[in-house]
C-alpha cells in the first residue's frame, strides 16, 4: 500500500473545512439578515425625546393649561435580580399578583428592552419611591409630563390629551402607540402646534445596558422641538366667574370682543374640573362623566342648538328695514289673536317693538318679509320671500358653523325653501305655515356662540369678525391673528335705531331686561324666551356694553329657567361688569345667582364634582 | 557560514510570511477586542493588548532564535524536550495556579505560563522521532509506544482538567494514519461518531415499529433500522454474491450489527450518567435544545457578532457588539467574532483561507522532505493547525461544539503564541536543512 496517498485525506479535509466555513460565513454574514438584526436589536437603542407640550395662556398671561412632571416606573427584565416582590408591591402599591404578571408580560415583550411597569406616579409619590428604588435592580423611573390646569376651568374649550388609539396611529405615521394626542377643544384643534416634534436619539449600549455612546456619531439623531404655546383671548377672571355663575344650571355663556371677534369666555354648564381627565384617573372619571344624565361632557356653548326666541327679532327687524317692508316709524297693534304676547304699551315704532319685544309686531314684520307680492300665487310668493330672507339671515352668521378655531362647532339651522318643500311638498306651504319663525321659534336653531356673534354685530352696527380663541401661536409678539371681517346684508344706517331699542330693553321702563343694568355703564341687550316641549322655557339674553364703545358682546343661555330676564340677564350683567370694571358692585345679585340651583333634582353630577373639587 | 547553510536563504518564505501575516492580524484584533480609548497605547499593560504586544515580541525573538539552532540538535533533543514538558505538566498539577477551575498555570511575575501549550510541539517532536525510526506501524508494540507518547501528556492535561487542549491530541491520529495506521480505525471512528450523533438525536423521540404497533425509544429504533439494513444486505448478498464469499460477509454483517447495537446502548448509558451541564452542551450542539441564555448563549452571541459584520464588516475598532462585551471570552476562545464583526465576510474568509493555505503549505513541505523525521513533524504541524482551525472557528460559527481552545496567533495568551511559534520555527529550520539531511 502506498502510504503517500494518505496525505490526500488531510488535504481533502482541509479543503472541505475551508469550503464549508466560507459558505457558512457567507450564509450568516451576507445572506441571513437575522443575525445583523439581532445584533442591532440587542445593542442599539432608540431613545425618544419627548418635547414638552405647548402651554395655553389667557389674554393676560395667566396659565390655563400647564405641564407637570410624573414618573413612569420602567423595568428591564434581564436586569432584575433577586426581586423582593413583596417590597416592590408595597412600594408601588401594586398587588403581588400584578407585580408578577407585569414582570411576565415585560419579559414576554423583551428581556433587554425597558417596559412600562407602573405609569404616571405623581411627583409627590415619586419622592418617597425614588429613595428606595435602588434596591430593585432593573427598575428605574422615567419622567414625563402630564397636563395640569391651575385655574381648573375651561374643560370644554381646552379639551384634554389621551393616548392615541390604533386608528390614529394608522392614519398619521407621526404617532406611535403610547403617544399622547389632544382630544376635543384647543388641544385637538391645535394638536400639531402644541405637540411640537419628537426627537430621536440612537445609542449603543453594552451588555449591562449602559449607554456607551451615540450610534454612528449621532448621524440619525433628530432634535426634539418643544410644542408652541397658545396665547388665547380668554379672560381667565371672566371665564371663572362665568363657570361659577352657571353652576347648578344647564346652559352656556359666550363672551366676545366685538372689535376683534376674540372669544373672552366660553362656558358650558354643567362643567367639570379638567384635572379629572388627566393621568391615571382619566378613564374611570371619563366613564362617570359620560354616564351622567346631565351630560357634562357635552359642550353646550358650541354644540347645543336652541330656538333663539325673541333675540331673533333683532335680525328680523334689521332685514325688514333693509328690504323696505317697514320703516322706522312703522307701528303694529299688539294683536294677541295672531300670536301670544305679554301686556305692554303699543309699539309705535321699531325701537319700541324691540323694547317691548312685541310678538304680534314681528308676526307682521315677518309676514311682510315673506309676502312681498313678487308672485301672484301666495305659495310661490312665500317661497320667493323666504329665500331672500334666508340669504339675509345667513349674513348674520346664522345657519352655518362659525369659523371658530375649535373642533365640532355646530351651525344651527335657518330653514329655507327646500327645507319646507321637503316637509310639506312644493307650493304646499305659505306664511301661515312658517309664521313661528318670526319670533325665533319653530324650525330655526342657533348655537350660543352665534347668539353672542349676533350681539357683536349690533355692537359693531353691522359687521362681525370670525370668532376665535387663539391670538398668537408660539410667541405673543403679534397678538392679532388675521381674521375675516363679514358685513351683513343690512346697511349700517338701520342699526342705530335697533341699538337704541336694545338700550331701552335694559334701561327704560317697559324694557324686558332691567335686571341687566350696570351702574355707570350703558348696556344694550335683548331677552329671549324659547318654548321648549320638554319642560320649562329656555331663557336667553344677548347684550353688549358700553353702548358707544362696545368692548364685550355676550350671550347667556340658561335651559329650563323660564323668562329670559330672570336668570340670563343678571348673569350677563355680572359678567360684563366683571370684564369692564374688574369688580362686582352687586354682591347680593351675585349671591342670588350663585345659589340658584335649577337642576337640583337632576343627575348625581353635582355631588360628584363638588367631591372631586375638594381634593 | 556557507551559502548552503544560510537559514535566511533556505527557509520557506511563504510559510514565514503567512505566519507573520496571521500574527499581525491577530495583534490588530486583540487590540480592537480590548480597545479602550484611554489606554490606546499598544503596549499599555492595563489592557490585554499591552501584554499581548510583549508576548508577540517575545515570540518573534524565540522564533528567530529557534531558526539558528541546528536541526541535528533539535532531533537529538526531541525526547529530552518531551520529558521536560511532561515534568512541567506534573509540576503544574502540584504547584500551579488555579484559574477558572483548572490548574494549568505557572505564575511568572505578572504573566502566566501554560505548559499544556508546549506539549503540542514536544509531543510532535517525540512522535516524529519515534515513528521515523520505525519501518512499519503494524507491530502491536510500536502502536502501543506511539499511543503512549500521545496519551501521556493528554492524561496529565486531563487532570488539570483542560479538556480542550487534551482534545487537540486527536490531531496525532491523523499523523498515525498517514504513517500506516489502518484506515479502518479512522473509518470506524467516523462511523461511531455518526452513530453517536444519530442515537442522541433519535433518543429524544419515540417511534413506532411498522406493522407491529409497538412503540420504542429512538435508540432502539435505530438498532431496528440497522437490523433491517443488514437484512437487506444479507438478502442482496445471498442472491448476487458467489457462495464461497458469502460466509465472510455474513460474519462482518453480524459483527457490525452486534457491535453497533452494543455501542448505541453504551452511548445511551454513558450520556445518561454524564453531568447535567455536559448533557445540555451536547443537546444544544445537536440543535435539540434552544437555550440562548445558557450553554448555547455563547454561540448565539458569537453568531450574532459575526453575522452583524455583513459583507465588509463594521471597520477596525468599530465592532460594537464585541466591544461592548456581548460575547463572552471574546479575546480568547471567541476572538474570531471580532474578525467577523469588524472585517465582515471578506475579512473572515481571508482568515479562514489563510489558515487553510498555511496548513496545505505544511503538507506540501512535509511532502518534499527526504528526512522521515521532518516529514512526520511537518505532518504533525499541519494536523495540529487543522484541528485548531476546525474547532475554534467551527464553534464561533456554530458548526462545532464549544471546546475552549485558542485560534492560533489570534487568541489572547502568551503560552499558545509562543507554543505555535516554536512549533512553526522548528519546521522552518528543519525544512531549511532538507537538502543536507539524508536521514
Amino acid at each position: 500500500m502506498n502510504l503517500d496517498e494518505r496525505k490526500y485525506v488531510l488535504i481533502g479535509g482541509v479543503l472541505f473545512i475551508c469550503v464549508v466555513f466560507v459558505l457558512r460565513l457567507f450564509w450568516i454574514q451576507v445572506v441571513d439578515q437575522h443575525w445583523a438584526a439581532r445584533a442591532a436589536d440587542i445593542s442599539e437603542r432608540k431613545i425618544t425625546v419627548f418635547p414638552s407640550r405647548g402651554l395655553i395662556i389667557d389674554r393676560h398671561g395667566e396659565l390655563l393649561v400647564a405641564n407637570t412632571p410624573v414618573y413612569d416606573i420602567m423595568v428591564v427584565p434581564r436586569e432584575v435580580k433577586g426581586l423582593d416582590t413583596l417590597g416592590l408591591s408595597q412600594l408601588l402599591n401594586v398587588p403581588m399578583d400584578q407585580v408578577r404578571e407585569r414582570l411576565r408580560k415585560a419579559a414576554e415583550y423583551s428581556v433587554w428592552k425597558p417596559s412600562e411597569f407602573e405609569k404616571q406616579i405623581t411627583a409627590g409619590q415619586y419622592a418617597a419611591i425614588s429613595v428606595q428604588l435602588y434596591k430593585y435592580p432593573g427598575f428605574y423611573a422615567q419622567s414625563r409630563t402630564l397636563r395640569t390646569y391651575p385655574p381648573h376651568v375651561g374643560a370644554h374649550m381646552l379639551g384634554y390629551i389621551s393616548e392615541v388609539n390604533a386608528r390614529q396611529v394608522e392614519r398619521d405615521p407621526y404617532y406611535k402607540p403610547g403617544d399622547m394626542i389632544g382630544v376635543g377643544g384647543l388641544e385637538s384643534y391645535y394638536e400639531k402646534e402644541l405637540r411640537g416634534r419628537r426627537g430621536v436619539k440612537y445609542v449603543v449600549v453594552d451588555v449591562h445596558n449602559n449607554i456607551q455612546g451615540s450610534f454612528n456619531g449621532g448621524e440619525f439623531d433628530t432634535l426634539a422641538h418643544a410644542g408652541k404655546n397658545l396665547y388665547t383671548s380668554i379672560d381667565l377672571q371672566l371665564q371663572s366667574l362665568g363657570e361659577r355663575l352657571m353652576q347648578h344650571k344647564k346652559g352656556s355663556i359666550v363672551a366676545l370682543d366685538p372689535k376683534t371677534g376674540e372669544v373672552l369666555a366660553l362656558v358650558s354648564s354643567p362643567a367639570y374640573d379638567p384635572e379629572l381627565l388627566t393621568g391615571r384617573v382619566r378613564n374611570s372619571n371619563y366613564r362617570i362623566l359620560q354616564q351622567d344624565s346631565l351630560r357634562p361632557l357635552f359642550d353646550r356653548a358650541l354644540q347645543a342648538q336652541y330656538p333663539p326666541g325673541s333675540i331673533f327679532k333683532l335680525a328680523q327687524a334689521a332685514i325688514a328695514l333693509q328690504e323696505g317692508v317697514i320703516n322706522l316709524n312703522t307701528g303694529f297693534p299688539c294683536n294677541k289673536a295672531l300670536v301670544g304676547c305679554h301686556n305692554h304699551p303699543y309699539a309705535a315704532n321699531v325701537e319700541q317693538a324691540v323694547q317691548f319685544s312685541c310678538n304680534p309686531y314681528f308676526y307682521q314684520v315677518f309676514k311682510r318679509e315673506v309676502e312681498q307680492g313678487a308672485a301672484k300665487n301666495r305659495f310661490e310668493d312665500a317661497a320667493l320671500g323666504l329665500a331672500k330672507w334666508k340669504t339675509a339671515m345667513e349674513s348674520f352668521g346664522l345657519g352655518h358653523p362659525p369659523h371658530l378655531d375649535l373642533p365640532a362647532v355646530k351651525g344651527g339651522s335657518i330653514p329655507g325653501v327646500s327645507f319646507y318643500n321637503r316637509i310639506y311638498g312644493e307650493k304646499a306651504w305659505s306664511f301661515s305655515t312658517i309664521y313661528s319663525l318670526s319670533i325665533g321659534q319653530g324650525e330655526v336653531l342657533v348655537a350660543p356662540v352665534q347668539m353672542a356673534n349676533l350681539a357683536a354685530i349690533f355692537a359693531n352696527r353691522g359687521y362681525y369678525y370670525d370668532p376665535h380663541l387663539v391670538r398668537a401661536i408660539g410667541s405673543p409678539d403679534s397678538l392679532n391673528m388675521h381674521v375675516q371681517r363679514h358685513h351683513t346684508m343690512v346697511d349700517d344706517q338701520w342699526f342705530p335705531p335697533l341699538v337704541e331699542g336694545m338700550r331701552r330693553v335694559v334701561n327704560e321702563p317697559g324694557g324686558t331686561a332691567r335686571q341687566a343694568r350696570i351702574p355707570g355703564i350703558t348696556v344694550c341687550g335683548k331677552t329671549g324666551t324659547a318654548q321648549n316641549p320638554h319642560g320649562k322655557d329656555h331663557a336667553v339674553f344677548i347684550a353688549f356694553a358700553p353702548m358707544d364703545d362696545p368692548k364685550i358682546a355676550i350671550a347667556v343661555y340658561v335651559e329650563n329657567s323660564g323668562f329670559g330676564g330672570t336668570w340670563a340677564a343678571p348673569i350677563a350683567s355680572l359678567c360684563m361688569e366683571q370684564y369692564l370694571t374688574d369688580t362686582i358692585t352687586r354682591p347680593d345679585l351675585m349671591q342670588r345667582m350663585l345659589e340658584a340651583d335649577l337642576i337640583a333634582t337632576e343627575g348625581n353630577y353635582t355631588k360628584f364634582v363638588s367631591k372631586r373639587r375638594k381634593q | 557560514m556557507s551559502q548552503r547553510d544560510s537559514i535566511w536563504r533556505n527557509m520557506d518564505k511563504p510559510l514565514v510570511l503567512m505566519y507573520l501575516l496571521l500574527m499581525a492580524m491577530g495583534w490588530a484584533n486583540i487590540y480592537s477586542a480590548a480597545y479602550d480609548p484611554e489606554h490606546a497605547n499598544l503596549f499599555d499593560r492595563a489592557r490585554e493588548y499591552g501584554a499581548q504586544s510583549v508576548w508577540i515580541v517575545a515570540s518573534l525573538l524565540i522564533g528567530a532564535a529557534m531558526l539558528l539552532v541546528r536541526g541535528e540538535f533539535i532531533r537529538n533533543l526531541a525526547y529530552p524536550v518531551y520529558a521536560f514538558v511532561l515534568l512541567l505538566l506534573v509540576l503544574v498539577l502540584l504547584v500551579g495556579r488555579e484559574v477558572n477551575g483548572a490548574k494549568a498555570w505557572f505564575g511568572v511575575g505578572g504573566f502566566g505560563i501554560q505548559p499544556a501549550e508546549f506539549s503540542k510541539f514536544a509531543t510532535s517532536l517525540a512522535l516524529s522521532s519515534y515513528l521515523s525510526g520505525l519501518k512499519t506501524l503494524k507491530e502491536a508494540r510500536s502502536r502501543v509506544v506511539a499511543a503512549t507518547l500521545i496519551l501521556l501528556p493528554v492524561g496529565l492535561i486531563m487532570l488539570q482538567p483542560d479538556t480542550g487542549t487534551a482534545l487537540v491530541s486527536a490531531a496525532f491520529v491523523l499523523v498515525l494514519y498517514r504513517e500506516g495506521l489502518s484506515g479502518n480505525i479512522l473509518l470506524i471512528a467516523i462511523l461511531a461518531a455518526i452513530l453517536v450523533v444519530l442515537s442522541l438525536i433519535m433518543k429524544e423521540s419515540v417511534y413506532s415499529i411498522p406493522f407491529t404497533g409497538t412503540e420504542v425509544h429512538g435508540q432502539y429504533f435505530l438498532i431496528f433500522l440497522l437490523a433491517v439494513f443488514c437484512l437487506l444486505i444479507f438478502l442482496f448478498v445471498r442472491k448476487f454474491v458467489l457462495k464461497h464469499r458469502r460466509k465472510r460477509i455474513y460474519v462482518y454483517l453480524l459483527a457490525v450489527l452486534l457491535g453497533s447495537a452494543a455501542f448505541i446502548s453504551s452511548v445511551d448509558h454513558l450520556v445518561d450518567r454524564m453531568p447535567a451541564h455536559q448533557q445540555t452542551r451536547i443537546r444544544v450542539l445537536l440543535g435539540l435544545e434552544y437555550d440562548p441564555r445558557g450553554f448555547g448563549y455563547n454561540v448565539e452571541q458569537s453568531k450574532t457578532a459575526i453575522g452583524s459584520g455583513g459583507l465588509l464588516g463594521k471597520g477596525f475598532l468599530n465592532g460594537t457588539f464585541t466591544k461592548y462585551k456581548y460575547v463572552p471570552m471574546q479575546s480568547t476562545d471567541f476572538i474570531f467574532c471580532t474578525v467577523g464583526e469588524e472585517w465582515g465576510f471578506v475579512g473572515s474568509a481571508v482568515v479562514v483561507l489563510l489558515f487553510g493555505a498555511l496548513i496545505l503549505r505544511c503538507i506540501q513541505i512535509s511532502d518534499r522532505q527526504r528526512s522521515r523525521f521532518t516529514r512526520i513533524y511537518a505532518y504533525c504541524v499541519a494536523s495540529i493547525f487543522f484541528l485548531h482551525l476546525m474547532i475554534n472557528v467551527g464553534m464561533a460559527i456554530g458548526l462545532a461544539p464549544v471546546i475552549g481552545i485558542p485560534l492560533p496567533f489570534f487568541s489572547y495568551g502568551g503560552s499558545s503564541l509562543i507554543g505555535f511559534t516554536i512549533l512553526l520555527a522548528i519546521l522552518v529550520r528543519l525544512d531549511a536543512e532538507r537538502l543536507e539531511v539524508l536521514r
